[in-house]
């Protein structure tokens, strides 16, 4: 399935909430969230870490509009509204841990 | 919200009368505007305005009054740089009047 | 507020610019309280310090980019800017990636500057 997280990770707990329950499919990081997947971070660890068993995506439009856009981790995907809507289309169920 | 009518395009702007899109604006739109608010434009007038959008272009937001003053006094000479000065060229207020003409928003903190 | 007196606020800022509105709202009140010529001193603290960042592009998500209003607060005199060492360190950040020019200090520094406010409010 897909998950998707739009809260800061060092805020909130709902990357760790998330990653703690995902058994793979893929996560879709947004708003505040697309930090955790940005070099430096405390969390970038975590999403490094995840990347072994889902894929990783991240909203480009709020990557750019935070100034990160230069700084995301390595192997992360970086999709634009109509990816948004495809990886919501690709799988059949989504679970956003707001 | 409303609408004014210049060279035949239509324009929208809030309940005050300041455009509601900072792009619409054009030096004859300025002009226009500054019909509503009864002020005959000048060089000097259009300095000021000009002023005013490199300000908002560069910051994002219409300065106050006194930030104003004091910013148009270093960029275009002190004796432009009172109060005096720019209140004479806009009677009822240089944020309220030259914001409008300037198509900008209501600068925060002019209520 | 009477004339002549002059109190001590700070503006503590610890949210991520976009995701809410506290960071845009914290702004407007600074620009607004200039106006009454106080002793304002700014916080950027925990996720705060990202509303400095430099090269924010917010065409994509179609909100006003107002981190270029960060730079006229000088222009209205607002020049005590102070930012958590701990918080850019957390992010990945240096003082090199911000938009204005701010002091460092460390959190422990940064509570005893809070103690010696009048005024503190939190965003």
């Amino acid at each position: 399935m897909l998950h998707i997280v739009n809260k800061s990770p060092l805020e909130r707990n709902a990357l760790d909430s998330c990653l703690s329950a995902a058994q793979g499919g893929a996560l879709l990081l947004t708003e505040d969230a697309v930090y955790a997947a940005t070099r430096g971070n405390a969390a970038a660890g975590k999403i490094t870490a995840a990347m072994a068993g889902m894929k990783v995506y991240v909203l480009g439009p709020d990557l750019d509009a935070r100034g990160m856009t230069d700084r995301l981790l390595e192997g992360v995907t970086s999709v634009d509204y109509g990816g948004f809507v495809d990886l919501v289309a690709e799988y059949p169920t989504n679970q956003s841990w707001l | 919200m409303g609408t004014i009518e210049v060279s035949g395009k239509s324009y929208e702007t809030d309940e005050e009368g300041y455009l509601v899109n900072l792009g619409d604006w054009n030096e004859e739109v300025g002009a226009y505007l500054a019909t509503t608010e009864s002020v005959e434009m000048t060089d000097q007038h259009w300095e000021v305005i000009n002023f005013l959008r490199d300000y908002y272009n560069e910051f994002q937001i219409a300065p106050a009054v006194r930030v104003l003053t004091k910013a148009i006094g270093k960029k275009l000479g002190p004796e432009k740089g009172t109060s005096q000065y720019l209140y004479d060229l806009f009677p009822y207020g240089p944020a309220k009047q030259a914001c409008k003409i300037a198509g900008l928003p209501k600068p925060t903190g002019c209520v | 507020m009477s004339e002549g007196t002059i109190k001590k606020f700070m503006f503590v800022n610890r949210k991520a610019p976009y995701g809410t509105i506290y960071a845009l709202e914290s702004l407007e009140v600074v620009l607004i309280s200039a106006a009454f010529d106080q002793d304002v001193s700014l916080v950027f603290m925990d996720d705060g310090v990202f509303q400095l960042k430099k090269g924010q592009q917010t065409k994509g998500i179609e909100n006003k980019n107002f981190s270029p209003t960060y730079r006229a607060l000088d222009g209205y005199d607002i020049e005590k800017l102070y930012v958590d060492q701990e918080s850019l360190a957390a992010r990945g950040l240096t003082e090199d990636d911000l938009l204005v020019d701010v002091t460092v200090m460390s959190r422990a520094e940064m509570g005893k500057l809070m103690e010696t406010m009048d005024v503190v409010l939190s965003f």
